[in-house]
């Protein structure tokens, strides 16, 4: 669609949007260049096209097939421009601009060249405006206007049609070859040839920004087309990022819900909930409908581009599953009962406050979400420290990055990415480990392959064939398929290469790094054991491909480091997290563009949520609860004493249930009955506590066990900041009214002063989050010196943003480590305990794809299901065979923990010995199969290594059926009296 | 939790500080442990070491005595 401006309606601080004027063609950086353009002087950097100066001097030269997202095309004629001094007409979006240059856009000549382009687009478009979708957002419609057509010349004779594309049939009744009927198979966009004017935006958006390469133009002249390749695009290689629709001028390629419902009337800009991209987009609005999601040009994570999940996976918002009532029950064997609020917290309250007084005051605890706000899960940290009196907060990082905190901390001095994303569009070698981009994290794999297109390296340290590999136009690539738990050992692998072939940067370490640290490093790392000849037979990467990847990542200019929870998710994930620092520091590759270590987080506010105190032994801004400086400076702004041990991290907590000593939850936005892992072990502890609050949008796993149930708001409904992986402060502006009445931060305030009513202490009186984010700056130092205002002026800002770096910090440790000097740590594998065998001989990693999310709780809820309705299991055709499996045979899937079934997914993308499925789905519960073994610094749970055995199966197993029963009678809902 | 989990949890963290170079991994052991485990995590702990402690690396049977 075309990008037009719609006047929002600005709230308490704004609606966040900026100029969004479509210039033509990409923003160019080089030196000052001035031209005068129809008598007016403008000075734009060399490199800019002539329809971007001239649109930067305030004239729009008529345009079609360019869009600035888009390298400039120079097909459709419209652009032309007249030039003292060159011949002819030559097409603004392609000529670039030079110094002294005379350009004019507006000539007699000029004029008509346009008029008659634009007379034969409009002769083979249906004339139907008034009922077309994109109705007042069509700009072939504006071209029109905009060049004056009045009349179109081309009629056709009574002797025969004009050839044509719009017509199903010529007047005769005869069927008409050229016309296709309109492809609706995506559920979120049709593709209606019949509008299409093949300017070939849609698919130079699918190369140049999306990089799928889904679509093409078949034909030639008249004859050409769009083009998918296969039947129609559901059964295509597209993967509805939305790209296509962003860029298509006409409605060829529309949203449903635009069909659907119209154009919208209001836009605000706002922040995706789903990964930790944390992509900008414009919720488009009439009144309080949301029609569609648009990714905002203005966006500094995603620069104007969207994911499948982001730009079209909403209607879980909607939704008539959400529960929009409180409801309590005095056991999880009866029906849901619904009450008012106050009854619901005071309910909730009571029993909080009688379980401390029954069992002490450690006895309940809390479990933010990385999915809501930063200062919602401030303020849930809180409720725990300041009004439960202890520090047993934990939440979902717990279970994903916290080895990256440790590992990084212990390192760096930080618990954090290094860079900004735009800092890949200057590496030269990328490694990256246990991550899958394109499906996790997909708007940031598409910057990455932009840049591996460029030629940049890519090395993949992954057990799977990730799609990343298969990247079209993609430079030199390397695969280092490794064994399941074999992470440490690779990596010391390639450094073990990088010390002794003398390849490290040791200025960098001398200026940069504990040399002592460093001395002991390299005497440990240059061991012949760490050699990749010594340790290929243990990691099943051939010594040779190791060999190359270590020289080309030391060697090949700026190298970056991304990795995922492939890394984390071990019995080594601190480990690795630390070996990934080391090979970091010993290349230099940290402090500039263009290098660094940069986890990729998983869920929205991930990082937010670390950074807002959700770890039990620390404070918001990463600092320790025995830290008296900080315990103290908190208990003058909260006004009471504060714990000065930690509390109990998610799985202690289970434990501590189980034991009898733990009996009260307050769990906001997290599913931890499907997430984590050991699901029997989980059940367990949730069973055994007495008071379970869930405050969700759904009644997920983790209610069938809990007795207090507090409606939650989507992120459409409430004002906030979340942070993604480059330690964005992004804001999450309100839309819409909460569809349950009251955004989070509201309700945990109200929980918050139930308790606190009953024991007689004072109210929590915010009013707004942006008064919660006051107290965040007041009270954490990396944040300072955000507050509402600068968010707005600045749109978003990385932390640390404080005097020191008053709109933030885009990259860390440019002069030196925040801990100071940079500090190597040995890295000695240690094999994890779970162990394949006889009994269990292959090895299960969990993973998630693209079209689905984490629990699957919001995706599960759209239209996103049709590509992934139900998780399988990937097998590698050898171990298929071994059993009899063919492709979509249900498969019984055991480990020592429990077992499940599922259907099988026969292929080479997994090595034989390893198996792989992901966790969307409940009925699958593939974490009834994930083991207790954990992160040996924090106890992030082992998912990615479980030894199992599979055998064909009749269908779901007895737990499966067992625990489907317990959950639909668990979410009965008693009849209102 | 189980004594079983709780000796893993342990001689994991001794694993890693016993791979360290210098002489002090003993107090790298406790004082991990006194910056990451709850109370009643030590405390058990210090109850199993009073019952012997059987199954703990002999590094965390060291830390103990300075946690």
């Amino acid at each position: 669609m075309k990008d037009f401006i719609i006047p929002g309606q600005a709230g308490a601080w704004g609606n966040g949007i900026q100029d969004e004027t479509d210039r033509g063609t990409p923003a160019a950086t080089g030196a000052p260049v001035t031209l005068t353009i129809d008598g007016m002087e403008i000075t734009v950097p060399a490199g800019t096209s002539v329809m971007r100066a001239a649109s930067e001097a305030g004239i729009q030269v008529p345009k079609l097939c360019a869009t600035d997202s888009l390298e400039a095309f120079g097909s459709c004629r419209l652009c032309a421009v007249e030039i003292d001094g060159r011949r002819g007409t030559p097409a603004s979006c392609t000529t670039p601009v030079h110094a002294g240059m005379k350009v004019h856009t507006q000539t007699a000549k000029l004029r008509k060249l346009r008029k008659g382009v634009m007379e034969l687009y409009i002769s083979d478009h249906p004339l139907d405006c008034l009922t077309c979708a994109a109705n007042n957002d069509c700009e072939l419609q504006d071209m029109a206007g905009a060049v004056g057509l009045r009349d179109v010349r081309y009629k056709a004779p009574e002797s025969a049609p004009l050839a044509n594309h719009f017509e199903a049939r010529d007047t005769s009744g005869a069927a008409n070859p050229e016309w296709l009927p309109k492809d609706d198979s995506n559920p979120y966009f049709t593709y209606d040839a019949s509008k299409c004017i093949v300017c070939n935006r849609c698919v130079r958006a699918c190369e140049e920004v999306q990089g799928t390469f889904a679509l093409t133009i078949e034909g030639r002249g008249f004859d050409s087309r769009v083009a998918v390749g296969a039947e129609n695009f559901m059964a295509s290689d597209c993967v509805s990022c939305g790209a296509c629709v962003q860029a298509c001028p006409t409605a060829t390629l529309q949203e449903k819900s635009v069909i659907e419902l119209g154009t919208p009337d209001r836009s605000v800009v706002t922040t995706c909930a789903y990964c930790g991209v944390g992509c900008s987009f414009k919720a488009e609005m009439q009144g309080d409908q949301l029609v569609r999601m648009v990714p905002y040009k203005h966006g500094k994570a995603n620069r104007g581009h969207s994911c499948v999940k982001g730009r079209f996976a909403y209607g879980y918002a909607s939704h008539s599953d959400r529960i929009l009532n409180p409801m309590i029950r005095d056991s999880v064997d009866q029906p849901w009962k619904e009450v008012s609020w106050e009854e619901a917290l005071g309910f909730a309250a009571k029993k909080l406050v009688g379980l401390q007084a029954k069992y002490g005051q450690k006895s309940i605890g809390v479990i933010t979400s990385s999915r809501c706000t930063n200062e919602e899960t401030y303020l849930v940290q809180k409720l725990t420290r300041a009004v439960f009196g202890n520090n047993n907060t934990d939440t979902c990082a717990r279970v994903c990055h916290s080895p990256t905190g440790y590992g990084l901390g212990q390192t760096f001095g930080t618990s954090a990415g290094t860079q900004d994303f735009d800092s890949v569009e200057k590496s030269d070698v990328i490694i990256v480990i246990g991550a899958n981009p394109t499906d996790g994290h997909p708007v940031f794999a598409s910057r990455l392959r932009k840049r591996l297109r460029q030629g940049a390296k890519l090395i993949v340290v992954d057990p799977r064939r990730i799609d990343l590999l298969q990247t079209p136009h993609m430079g030199e690539g390397h695969h280092l398929p490794l064994r399941p738990g074999t992470n440490v050992a690779v990596v010391s692998a390639l450094s073990h290469v990088i010390v002794t072939e003398g390849l490290m940067d040791e200025t960098f370490i001398n200026a940069r790094c504990d040399l002592d640290a460093w001395e002991d490093y390299k005497a440990f790392i240059s061991e012949d054991r760490h050699a990749p000849e010594a340790t290929e037979a243990l990691t099943g990467v051939s010594a040779e491909t190791l060999r190359q990847a270590a020289r080309a990542f030391a060697t090949g200019g700026n190298g970056a480091i991304y990795y995922g929870l492939g890394v984390t998710e071990h019995s080594q994930g601190s480990t690795t997290v630390m070996a990934i620092a080391n090979l970091a520091m010993m290349t230099g590759n940290i402090g500039r563009e263009g290098v660094g270590v940069n986890p990729l987080r998983g869920q929205n506010n991930v990082q937010g949520s670390c950074d807002m105190g959700s770890f039990p032994h620390e404070f918001p801004g990463y600092r320790h609860v025995k830290t008296d400086e900080a315990r103290q400076m908190f208990e003058r702004v909260w006004g009471v004493s504060l714990d000065a041990e930690p509390g109990l991290r998610i799985p202690n907590m289970l434990d501590a249930a189980v034991d009898g000593t733990f009996k009260g939850l307050y769990c906001q936005g997290e599913d931890i009955l499907q997430s984590d892992p050991d699901t029997k072990h989980v059940a367990a502890g949730l069973a055994a506590m007495d008071c379970v609050i869930v405050h969700d949008l759904f009644l997920n796993e983790t209610a069938n066990y809990a007795h207090v149930f507090l409606p939650g708001s989507t992120f459409l409904e409430k004002d906030g900041t979340f942070t993604n992986a480059e330690r964005r402060i992004n804001r999450v502006r309100k839309v819409m009214a909460p569809k349950n009445g009251y955004a989070d931060w509201e309700v945990t305030q109200m929980l918050a002063n139930a308790v606190l009513k009953e024991t007689g202490g004072g109210r929590w009186t915010y009013t707004h989050p942006a008064e919660i984010m006051d107290e965040i700056a007041a009270t954490t130092p990396s944040f300072a010196g955000v507050d509402y205002a600068l968010l707005e002026a600045e749109g978003s800002v990385q932390w640390p943003c404080n005097e020191e770096h008053p709109i933030g910090t885009p990259l860390m440790h440019v002069d030196g480590f925040m801990r100071g000097k940079g500090r190597f740590i040995v890295t000695e594998y240690i094999p994890t305990d779970e162990k394949t065998g006889p009994r269990f001989p292959l090895l299960l990693t969990t993973g998630r794809i693209l079209s689905q999310y984490n629990v699957g709780a919001q995706t599960r809820r759209t239209k996103n299901s049709l590509w992934h309705d139900q998780d399988l299991l990937e097998i590698h055709p050898h171990d298929a065979e071994n059993r009899g499996l063919k492709d979509g045979d249900w498969v019984r899937l055991a480990s020592r923990s429990g077992e499940t079934s599922l259907r099988a997914k026969v292929t080479d993308r997994v090595s034989p010995g390893v198996v792989y499925t992901t966790f969307h789905h409940p009925d699958t519960q593939a974490n009834v199969i994930t083991t207790e073994y954990s992160d040996w610094a924090t106890n992030c749970p082992e998912y990615k290594v479980t030894a199992v055995q599979v055998a064909a199966s009749n269908g779901p197993s007895e737990w499966q059926q067992t625990y489907s029963a317990q959950a639909e009678k668990s979410r009965r809902i008693a009849a209102a009296e | 939790m189980t004594n079983d989990k709780m000796i893993l949890m342990a001689n994991q963290i001794a694993a890693f500080f016993n791979t360290q170079p210098g002489v002090d991994q003993a107090r790298g052991v406790a004082q991990h442990i006194k910056d990451f485990w709850e109370p009643r995590m030590i405390a058990q702990l210090r109850a199993y070491l009073a019952e012997g402690g059987q199954g703990l690396d002999p590094l965390v049977i060291e830390a103990a005595t300075v946690l």
